[in-house]
């Protein structure tokens, strides 16, 4: 596997070192692997990147704007709560400052005040006068609680120090919620009273109703030890002990997010009295809040997987593109490389073969004038007995001389044709001129040679004797490759401008790695019978001509050689 | 011109071989000096003026080529047979271009020597009989 880290590191490694080492088609995976790897990565990180900061990014905008709303909601009711609370002790205050003691002491009038408070004011119950002793010396109201003592009652306790009091909710003796608000008054003379009003909780429930929560959420009052101040949807019945611990102590309204006792997951916004031991507390679920987030995120996962399926198919694409054409170019490089290579062995073994062709012919022509001489001088001489024999041997040395030139002028037409001569010729006549020198072995081994010549093939411009040398190494190496029976065909025809020749066998064929070396000087199958320079001369001619020579071949099935050569002479030959 | 009456050069730094195709064609009436290198050759060229030279092209000292150019150059009427050991073409048709009048291959045939030294000669005598084109193909 190849680590990131490491193609980060490298990032071009593979497309140096490594690649000239590896067998080609596991270096191309290799490197394949890489570069998708490579581009994936660096337009994955960055798109990762964005969309983890896009997302953090959104969730906190989306956070604050669920949480604001419900904080200037909390202000507002608490507001309301704070001007309701106010409004009424207000007005307590004013009516134990504007009657005097024995004015409210009045059964009558009280009945007057109380009347007026009520129509002006919603929510007032009753309202009492209670003397420096506890004792409620007037009430006007729903209950008989004239004359009730509260003296050991905190309350009064309380409103004693404090000079007024506003108390929680609490139950008292008329069995149903309400809140006291009691004001003590001080007269002239030194004596305290003590006027005290009942308010209805509906009052709180209204307000609460008026902040227009969802179904699911809650908003409710709670008093300084947690006890219901109203009724709550999901936390406990008024009175009752709330079924979640207090928050911290803050007057600001704040938001926390928390796990309510029923397991879901919500925003609590709160704020607390200052004047009052009243909390007010306002829930809602995180789910429905939410909910447009969630979509908001779906959207943005799919843009992602978008990205990154459009990047990985990019990089695919790309990779596929960039590897083809490495592969294009390396194989080029490489024709290129092996063409040079050729060119280069084939001068080297020609400026050899040119050498030794040279110092041989000289030698060989003293032994080709001494022997000849030898015959001369023997022409001349009379008959004497052994003169027939020597006679016969010197013919057999000029014989063998006339051999070796045969040799050196071959390896002399390697390097370089003697004598390279243009001319008009038929490509026809000369396929089957040279297969009839080949026609005894042909015959011998039962060696099926046809030739099919197109009747319209046109003449052609070309060197006669070196197409005559091609045409004699391929047929030898047919009847070379073909077993005794076998076929051999040659074929030529003309191709747009060309004139193409194929010389097809059926016999043993060639494997890749032999195809790759069949026209590399001295590469022989031929197991010591070949010099392994046929093919090797016979491409250099074909090239020299301005045409071109191909080879196909399968295993088992055969080999055709493919020649096209031009109907003109394409370029001036060296 | 009778075979005897050709004045034949051969030159080449084999000296067996330029000796015994000398003592050949001798055999076959045709006088025939020899020389081993350059210099001497152009020393018997300019001495006896001979109608055909035998010149090989690789030769130590002065190169059968330049041999050539010189003899063309002082004695244009002379017909110069080029020889060469690896059958060169561009050995050949560079000599050809500075006049020589063919090129052979070695091992010679001496027949073949002998026909083509017989249409130099021929060729030398028209050639001189056409004044200013001495020294064309």
């Amino acid at each position: 596997m190849i680590r990131l880290a490491d193609i980060i590191k490298h990032p071009l490694r593979g497309l140096q070192s490594d690649v000239d080492e590896a067998e080609s088609p596991v270096r191309y995976a290799l490197l394949r692997r890489k570069i998708f790897a490579l581009m994936a990565a660096a337009t994955l990180i960055p798109l990762l990147a964005m969309a983890v900061l896009n997302y953090y990014e959104h969730q906190s905008t989306m956070a604050r704007e669920i949480q604001n709303p419900l904080r200037v909601l909390v202000n507002k009711a608490k507001s309301s709560f704070e001007l309701f609370l106010t409004e009424r002790s207000s007005t307590v205050s004013l009516i134990a400052s504007a009657y005097t003691y024995p004015e409210l002491a009045d059964e009558q009038k009280l009945g007057r005040i109380f009347s007026v408070m009520k129509k002006e004011f919603k929510g007032f119950v009753d309202l009492g006068l209670i003397d420096e002793n506890g004792t409620q010396v007037n009430y006007v109201g729903p209950y008989s609680l004239k004359g009730k003592n509260y003296a050991e009652q905190r309350w009064f306790q309380e409103v004693r120090i404090k000079g007024k009091y506003v108390s929680d909710v609490f139950m008292g003796f008329r069995k149903f919620p309400h809140v006291i608000i009691a004001v003590q008054h001080m007269t002239e003379d030194g004596r305290t009273w003590i006027l005290r009003a009942t308010l209805d909780t509906h009052q709180f429930e209204r307000i609460i109703a008026s902040m227009s929560l969802e179904p699911d959420a809650d908003a409710f009052l709670v008093n300084g030890q947690g006890i219901m101040q109203t009724s709550s949807n999901n936390y406990g019945k008024v009175l009752e002990k709330m079924s979640f611990a207090l928050p911290p102590q803050t007057y600001e309204p704040a938001v926390l997010t928390m796990v309510d006792p029923l397991g879901r997951d919500v925003y609590m916004s709160y704020a607390y009295f200052p004047d009052a031991d009243f909390v007010l507390m306002a829930v809602k679920p995180r789910g429905s809040v939410l909910k447009s987030w969630y979509t908001v995120r779906g959207d943005l996962l799919f843009i992602f997987a978008l990205g990154v399926v459009a990047v990985f198919v990019a990089a695919y694409r790309v990779t596929d593109v960039l590897i083809g054409r490495m592969k294009e170019s390396e194989e080029r490089r490489e024709m290129a490389l092996r063409q040079v290579e050729h060119s280069q062995k084939l001068s080297s073994i020609g400026r050899l073969a040119a050498g030794v062709a040279h110092e041989i012919n000289n030698p060989l022509a003293i032994i080709n004038e001494k022997a000849g001489l030898m015959k001369d001088i023997m022409d001349r001489e009379a008959a004497f007995p052994a003169k027939t024999k020597i006679d016969a041997q010197v013919e057999s040395i000029l014989r063998a001389v006339e051999r070796c030139r045969g040799i050196t002028h071959r390896m002399l037409g390697f390097a370089r044709r003697m004598d390279v001569s243009i001319e008009d010729l038929d490509v026809g006549e000369i396929i089957k001129e040279t297969a009839g020198f080949l026609s005894n072995e042909a015959m011998h081994r039962k060696v099926d040679v046809r030739l099919e010549i197109d009747p319209e093939l046109p003449r052609i411009n070309s060197d006669r004797s070196q197409l005559q040398q091609v045409f004699l190494n391929l047929f030898n190496n047919a009847l070379a490759a073909v077993a005794d029976g076998g076929r051999i065909m040659a074929m030529a025809r003309a191709v747009d401008d060309n004139v193409e020749i194929l010389v097809r066998d059926n016999g043993c064929g060639m494997s890749d790695e032999t195809l790759k070396h069949i026209f590399e000087p001295f590469f022989t199958t031929k197991k010591g019978k070949g010099t392994g320079l046929g093919l090797s001369i016979t491409y250099g001619i074909i090239k020299r001509l301005g045409g071109d020579i191909a080879v196909e071949s399968e295993q088992g099935v055969g080999t055709t050689l493919i020649i096209t050569l031009p109907k003109g002479q394409r370029e001036a030959l060296a | 011109m009778n075979a005897k009456d050709w004045k034949i050069l051969l030159v080449d730094d084999e000296r067996e071989f330029i000796t015994t195709l000398a003592e050949r064609l001798e055999l076959r009436g045709i006088p025939a000096r020899v020389a081993f290198d350059g210099e001497s050759a152009l020393e018997a060229i300019a001495a006896e003026e001979p109608h055909v030279v035998v010149l090989d092209v690789l030769m130590p000292g002065i190169k059968g080529l330049e041999v050539l150019e010189r003899v063309k150059r002082t004695n244009p009427l002379v017909q110069v047979l080029l020889l060469t050991g690896h059958g060169s073409t561009r050995d050949g048709i560079e000599g050809m271009r500075l006049g020589a009048y063919d090129y052979m291959m070695k091992p010679l045939n001496i027949d073949t020597l002998i026909e083509k030294m017989e249409s130099a000669i021929d060729y030398a005598k028209k050639a001189a009989t056409l004044p200013g084109k001495s020294d064309g193909q």
